[in-house]
């Protein structure tokens, strides 16, 4: 099977998140916010425990808003599929400092390991190449995560998404705050705002 | 370049777009999102003229909802345009801003109530407050000009002063009939 992975998504996680300097991270829902906690929580984490499907979109206005920072938002595959129109909304507004990298196990892991679109054909890859992403691209190993996060850290021309396919199975959770307005103060006083 | 700060008496009227656009402005809002709607025209082409202003054109409308949030931990304004069928796509979206107290300010024009040729509108237009409300959005509502600038005035800042998260509706009565 062409799609298939062996990848431990905390591993591909690590690696690609292991340099990041000062790059601002958005996690989508479930998998991705954990494995991003995982990696150890800092004031540039935004973790969503929900609004399913907008976590590259709150990247995209976070990247217009910080035009000289770096925003990755690292989701799901669920999470980009209920999000697909996004992909659209990116491409036409072409920020250059906003990634998206999928952590693709091709199933909805959260709610029981349903399989879902992208292990039957659906490649996301393709959809954001279409809709005018200046770089995209499928990893499967820790070799090539590492030469992604190289990659993603040198400058790029328009929006990139990328999919790291992992073996479909849910490490122990590593839970952050669920309190989004603490989450939010602590995101923004990082950039110079104060709380209200 | 346009004034900073609006000029009430002598731009409400028939011109209400150009004084929303002066409104929005002097309140800093620095990004625009849209699902297009008739109504909002004047007022997407006076943004997508701003460059100081990025303006995104989206796919579905809870998409602005979700680039509001992102706006602001980034530490700007956003505003949001759409018509009455479009509150519907936001309902989940909006718990982002409701949970995390983003600041949100949304611009709704009324479609469905008054002098409708389209059935398709009415049911959306009749859910559209109380799905607002349902999810805990404060709604105001003007139905003349005057009272519309007033109204938006108002509403950026309870929503970027205060925190709040507000979706003024637009009564189909000030846009006028549309022309078949």
């Amino acid at each position: 099977m062409p799609d298939s992975s062996q990848l431990d998504r905390r591993a591909a996680v690590a690696a690609l998140l292991g340099n990041r300097g000062d790059t601002l991270v958005v996690s989508g829902l479930g998998s991705p916010t954990y494995d991003l906690h995982a990696t150890g929580d800092r004031d540039d984490n935004f973790y969503l425990w929900g609004a399913m499907g907008g976590a590259a979109l709150i990247g995209l206005g976070l990247a217009q808003a910080q035009p000289g920072k770096r925003v990755l938002a690292l989701t799901g595959d669920g999470e980009q599929l209920m999000g697909l129109g996004g992909i659209a909304t990116i491409g036409v507004a072409r920020p250059r400092n906003l990634d998206i990298v999928v952590i693709d196990n091709q199933h909805f892991g959260e709610t029981g390991m349903q399989a879902s679109h992208t292990g039957r054909g659906v490649d996301l890859t393709a959809i954001a190449t279409a809709c005018g992403f200046a770089a995209t691209g499928t990893v499967r190993t820790i070799a090539e995560v590492e030469r992604l996060a190289a990659q993603i850290a040198e400058p790029a021309d328009g929006p990139r998404l990328f999919v790291i396919k992992v073996v479909a199975e849910n490490p122990p959770r590593s839970l952050p705050s669920r309190d989004a307005v603490f989450i939010k103060n602590r995101f923004r006083a990082h950039l110079g705002f104060a709380a209200a | 370049m346009h004034s900073p700060q609006p000029n009430l008496e002598a731009h409400a009227g028939k011109d209400w777009p150009s004084a929303l656009y002066r409104v929005l402005k002097a309140a800093d809002v620095r990004q625009m999102s849209y699902v297009p709607d008739a109504g909002h025209s004047q007022l997407i082409r006076l943004f997508s003229a701003d460059r100081d202003v990025t303006t995104n054109v989206l796919t579905t409308e809870e998409e602005g909802v979700a680039i509001a949030a992102g706006a602001w931990l980034g530490g700007q304004r956003s505003v949001l345009l759409m018509q009455s069928s479009g509150v519907g796509n936001c309902i989940n979206m909006l718990s982002l801003s409701a949970i995390g107290r983003f600041p949100l300010l949304m611009l709704v024009t009324m479609r469905g109530e008054w002098a409708e040729f389209n059935p398709w509108q009415v049911p959306m237009s009749r859910a559209t407050q109380p799905s607002l409300e349902a999810i805990s959005l404060k709604v105001m509502r003007a139905e003349t000009p005057e009272d519309l600038i007033e109204t938006v005035e108002a509403a950026a800042a309870l929503a970027y002063e205060s925190d709040q998260q507000i979706a003024v509706l637009i009564g189909q009565r000030l846009i006028g009939k549309k022309k078949w």
